[in-house]
């Protein structure tokens, strides 16, 4: 029997052979076995994209980006004032046009290279140069003189580009107009990051996404840490580097970035010991960490508006009364309370409340009585007569629940029959960008910590706006802020745009975003802000 | 005279052996029950969609039976509509299966030759594939139409049926009574009805109802992977993730959609096997 | 024999042409494409796209390049010694992939698949010694309290679904008693948890078709013949009944793995197992069109190479079988 099985088993063994290749390495031991060395462990959401600063746009890419390299300016975690980062100090022209950096002195690359003020020209030009398509080159476009023609390829010559070093040291950065916020923005984008383009170099051409050299080994960064390990949707594994100009301040040795799609099963991890911060946790799991883990659950507010996005060319949302009523006739505080339990605030406005110590005045007033009277002044008294209403929403639990809240609330206030349409994320954001919806639910999360963020996605024509809405008031406003001479000035801009946003209601605001994350409580260094900006350098394992 | 023996079709046998059969028995039995249960359950019961948030996450209690859900929505009514989709999904699904199953196979084995070869060998080949994995792709791509579900799951499942139906028509046709009912000069169609299809019936009848459950478990997985079925509807298998993933506040929420979904799957094998040893029937792959 | 597997691959080959068109034109008729993202993409980063991924070809040229790349084309079964470089060592070029425009498919499928096919392996080998040992006791003891008890367990494990069997086990042994990490694939003891609750569908039904295979062997007249000679039950049942009653199980075998492979995106998921499943799910849903027609071919082909060996083995077994 045995000699009869011999050749079938081993014929069975050979289609299972290249199982034997597997490699499985176990990461470093837990820190807590060996204090002496700091290692983070955290979960860090979907697996990024790549790691080439200018060739990527999401959270979960920035929050490793931003321990392999360093900004200009950096943000103080603390009150999200901009600070010195590469820069020691920098100069501002009266007009507000011109802004010189001062680098600081002796910086190095992660390879000894030494950085100087052109290794930040090459970068914003591989940044603009249209055959590289970055994605978030508007950053650059929308302020820097000259960067618009070029990135659209009117202008052949960089040199007439708004970036010039006067020296080694020196980087100047020559503005379109005024733009108040621009030390915010840099501070909060690795856009404007320094690449090391002559490393670069090597791995093929300049003009090329994707090329070898984000590899673990071949990156060459200037941040605190630098990428020792990479394995796809699994982890991502940074150590210090000894090059970094702050070396001496930062505490951890390690960071290991886990790819934690699965919020359930991140938050099994966190508790069976595996990490040591969260991406996110699961809705259900908020008030069992309330109960028994307060000191584990982190709740920080966040610049971040939760929306539904209404479809201004399909009837009936192009009344505006009618979008206003839909908007009043959500009992937020329910919602809050009762579905979310994260701490989230009732968006009663489209800004965000104290963002850099602006506050929309304009508040959706009036609850269900206005609600009823305005439907009714438009034609659908008791919501009779309406046509069909329609949420679209892409698939994810949270979603889904407030969707469905939300139905309910319409229909019972108002006697709005709502359907509801689920699809996944793909197919969501095409049917909002061909306008194939009614309502769509949406989010926006502020790219930095002025008003400016969030209002500019109003604007006629601006990409994200997507409602078919605009209004040329709205417009002039908001170009006649950029201009404003004081920051009250402008900020006075912004009541007004909120006001008419409130008035207009082509967005229907429904909570401010929070950030719900566990953290162990030996992670030190780390404070709560607005922007959810961890600088990795200052945090620390007891 | 001695008394005439009872009647002894093959039918009036083969009930006999099931009734006896007190597993098999009661898994009918629940079968039905369930079946009423979900049908008209819910014109009586609480809504099942009504949200009470004030009510969040209670557990079993007097006011509602089986506890409510995340959003206060009673879990008992909850469970009985799902069980119509579910079931519905299990049956439709299923004859769907049957109808592709019976009439590929029982071409392919009343017309023998090389159609016949040819259309086994397809089946062969298909069986072998992962068929799951090209209805994850209709799903995705082809948006979460129910009936597509329903389509796309009764296409996987005929496969056996028709290697099924084509061994039992191979087998009949060769039997003596067949050559017998020729040799009187019987049409082929009153061949067919009245001596053929008879024959076939136990077969299709144990598969079909052996059927049912494996439909249910892969609309189950479809769903937990969230490609299934979309709110407000909800089926079991919904329900079953939901609560899987909130099971360690709300045991509920996954102890009665689990339990009773495997409540169900038991009785349809149960009496599926039953029914395969009263009718006798050999598989002749599995 | 030579013959008989030379002919399957031969019947392999329109079967997988099939598969590679259908899925191709598939995905490309239906709404969200793979770059539709949140922030609008602008028209150059559209170019730069289209022209990486040679999207601006026409379709039937794009499809006849990409039937080009998928060819064999080489033949050195030695490389595939370091990892698994399909490329390397047969010429096949799945292309990057759209979601990480970084990685190629090769790349992806040579880090998941080994996990997979371990994952898979492992599974089957607790299916079978589960299932195997729950079939013999029931068919030797028939119709005892054994019996009942071995069919029972064989009958929960198919009606428990995975998706609750896993999360139950993972609140136990993992969360609540240590025993294991909750999720990953780092060290050999993360293969439990996943492999126990994998295998224990198919163990249920490697039991019933042990258990019937087995009772009609023993029913059998020359079992009848050795229990006269004298030989004792273990006997009976290891030399000579089990090599019949083992033939359902081996014909199962090859669906089997189609199951164990479907279900372990399911797995994978739960146990957040960096295996090719769960990429595969991941795929479709975010339109990654060379990584889900990498992995549906590789699917297949994977399972219709089991089927033939599963074959083959059968015929081995059975003398009464030929290769047909």
């Amino acid at each position: 029997m045995i000699r009869r099985f011999a050749p079938a088993a081993a014929l069975f063994a050979l289609v299972f052979f290249p199982s034997g290749c597997a490699r499985r390495n176990a990461p470093s031991a837990p820190a807590g076995a060996a204090p002496s060395r700091q290692v983070l462990r955290a979960g860090n959401g979907t697996e990024p994209q790549d790691l080439d600063p200018q060739a990527v746009t999401g959270v979960p890419e920035g929050r490793i980006l931003t321990s392999l390299f360093e900004g200009l300016v950096d943000e103080d975690p603390r009150d999200l004032q901009p600070g010195p980062g590469l820069a020691e100090s920098w100069d501002i022209s009266p007009d507000g046009l011109v802004y010189t950096f001062h680098l600081r002195d002796r910086l190095r690359w992660s390879n000894g290279d030494p950085i100087t003020a052109d290794d930040f020209i090459s970068s914003y030009r591989r940044m603009l140069t249209p055959a590289f398509a970055a994605p978030d080159a508007y950053k650059l476009y929308n302020y820097v003189v000259g960067a618009d023609e070029y990135y659209h390829g009117g202008l052949a010559d960089f040199s007439r580009v708004g970036f010039r070093a006067v020296d080694s040291r020196t980087l100047q950065v020559t503005l379109k107009s005024p733009t108040p916020f621009l030390l915010k923005l840099i501070a909060s984008s690795y856009s404007w990051y320094a690449v090391p383009v002559k490393v670069i170099a090597r791995y093929g051409s300049l003009d090329r996404k994707n090329t070898a050299w984000t590899r673990a080994g071949n990156l060459v960064g200037n941040g605190p840490f630098v990428l020792k390990e990479w394995r796809q949707n699994q982890i991502i594994a940074v150590e210090r580097n000894p090059f970094y100009w702050d070396a001496a301040n930062v505490k951890l040795d390690r960071i290991e970035f886990y790819a934690t799609e699965d919020l359930a099963a991140e938050e099994h991890m966190f508790r069976a010991g595996q990490l040591d911060v969260t991406y996110m946790l699961p809705l259900a799991k908020i008030d069992v960490y309330r109960r028994e883990h307060p000191d584990e659950l982190h709740i920080d507010p966040w610049l971040g508006l939760y929306y539904y996005r209404c479809n201004v060319d399909r009837p009936p949302l192009n009344d505006k009364r009618v979008r206003r009523a839909l908007a009043l006739a959500i009992d937020r505080e329910s919602l809050v309370k009762d579905v979310l339990r994260g701490g989230e605030t009732p968006a009663y406005a489209v800004s965000n409340p104290s963002n850099a110590g602006y506050t929309p005045r304009a508040q959706l007033s009036g609850g269900v009585a206005e609600a009823k009277r305005l439907l009714a002044e438009a034609g659908y008294p008791g919501g009779r007569g309406l046509p069909p209403v329609e949420i679209l929403y892409n698939t994810l639990e949270s979603h889904r629940q407030i969707a469905e809240t939300i139905q309910q609330m319409w229909l019972k206030n108002l006697g709005v029959a709502a359907t509801l349409r689920n699809e996944e994320w793909k197919v969501y954001l095409d049917a909002e960008r061909t306008g194939n919806y009614q309502i769509a639910r949406a989010g926006w999360i502020a790219d930095f910590a002025d008003p400016h963020a969030f209002l500019e996605n109003w604007v006629a024509g601006n990409g994200n706006n997507e409602t078919h809405w605009s209004s040329p008031e709205y417009d002039r406003l908001f170009h006649a802020a950029l201009t404003a001479r004081t920051e009250a000035d402008r900020y006075e801009d912004y009541q007004k745009m909120d006001a008419i946003l409130v008035d207009e209601c082509p967005v229907i605001p429904i909570y401010y975003y929070t950030r719900v994350y566990a953290r162990s409580q030996r992670v030190k260094g780390w404070w709560a802000n607005p922007r959810d900006e961890h600088p990795w350098k200052y945090v620390y394992l007891e | 005279m001695t008394d005439p023996a009872p009647s002894h079709s093959p039918w009036t046998d083969a009930w006999r052996r099931l009734r006896r059969n007190r597993l098999a028995l009661s898994g009918g039995i629940v079968i039905v029950v369930l079946m009423a249960l979900c049908a008209f359950g819910p014109l009586f019961s609480q809504s099942y969609q009504d949200i009470h948030l004030d009510l969040r996450a209670t557990p079993p209690g007097a006011a509602h039976w089986l506890g409510t859900d995340d959003l206060g929505r009673d879990l008992f009514s909850r469970i009985l509509f799902g069980g119509r989709i579910s079931l519905m999904v299990g049956f439709i699904a299923t004859f769907v299966a049957l109808i592709i199953g019976v009439t590929y196979g029982a071409i392919a084995g009343f017309v023998g030759g090389t159609a016949d070869a040819v259309m086994m060998r397809i089946v062969d080949i298909l069986y072998a594939l992962p068929f799951t994995i090209f209805v994850i792709l209709l799903m995705v791509f082809f948006g979460k139409n129910i009936f597509l579900l329903f389509a796309a799951i009764g296409a996987v499942e005929w496969l056996t049926m028709a290697r099924i139906v084509r061994g039992q028509v191979l087998t009949v046709k060769r039997m003596e009574f067949i050559e017998a009912a020729r040799a009187l000069g019987y049409g082929r169609r009153r061949i067919i009805f009245r001596h053929i299809i008879p024959n076939v019936l136990g077969p299709v009848i144990v598969y079909t109802t052996l059927t049912i459950p494996a439909v249910m478990l892969t609309e189950a997985f479809i769903s937990f992977l969230g490609l299934g079925v979309q709110p407000p509807m909800s089926s079991w298998g919904v329900l079953i993730k939901d609560g899987a993933e909130k099971m360690e506040e709300f045991w509920w929420l996954l102890v009665f959609p689990g339990g009773i979904f495997s409540l169900t799957l038991f009785s349809l094998n149960f009496l599926g096997d039953g029914l395969r040893d009263a009718l006798d029937v050999r598989a002749s792959k599995d | 024999m030579i013959r008989f597997i030379l002919r399957r691959i031969l019947e392999a080959v329109p079967v997988m042409l099939i598969i590679i068109t259908g899925t191709f034109f598939m995905q490309r008729f239906v709404p969200g494409g793979p770059f539709t993202a949140e922030r609008a993409v602008t028209p150059e980063v559209q170019r730069n796209l289209d022209a990486y991924y040679h999207l601006s070809d026409p379709l039937w040229k794009q499809y006849v390049d990409y039937l080009r790349d998928l060819t064999p084309k080489a033949f050195h079964p030695s490389a595939l010694e370091q990892g698994l470089d399909l490329k390397a060592a047969f010429g096949i070029d799945f292309r990057p992939s759209f979601k990480y425009p970084n990685r190629t498919v090769n790349e992806i499928i040579a880090e998941k698949l080994p996990v997979s096919l371990e994952l898979g392996f492992f599974s089957l080998s607790v299916a079978l010694v589960l299932g195997l040992t729950l079939g013999v006791f029931a068919a030797v003891k028939r119709n005892t309290w054994i019996d009942y008890l071995c069919s029972g367990i064989a009958m929960t494990g198919i009606c428990v679904p995975t998706f609750v069997l896993g999360p139950l086990l993972v609140l136990s042994f993992a969360i609540h008693l240590h025993w294991f990490s909750a999720s990953g694939w780092y060290v050999p003891a993360d293969a439990v948890l996943p492999c126990l609750t994998l295998g224990s569908v198919y163990a249920a039904y490697i039991a019933r078709l042990t258990r019937g295979g087995l009772l009609e062997v023993l029913g059998q007249d020359y079992i009848r013949t050795a229990r006269a000679k004298g030989a004792s039950e273990a006997r009976i049942v290891f030399r000579h009944a089990l090599r019949g009653g083992l033939l359902p199980v081996v014909s199962f075998l090859g669906p089997a793995t189609a199951g164990i492979l479907t279900g372990s995106f399911v797995i994978e998921t739960i146990f957040q197992i960096p295996g090719l499943g769960r990429e595969f799910v991941n795929s479709a849903t975010n339109r990654d069109y060379t990584m889900v027609l990498g992995t549906v071919i590789l699917y297949a082909a994977l399972i219709i190479v089991m089927n033939l060996v599963v074959d083959v083995i059968q015929v081995w077994l059975n003398p009464k079988l030929k290769f047909e």
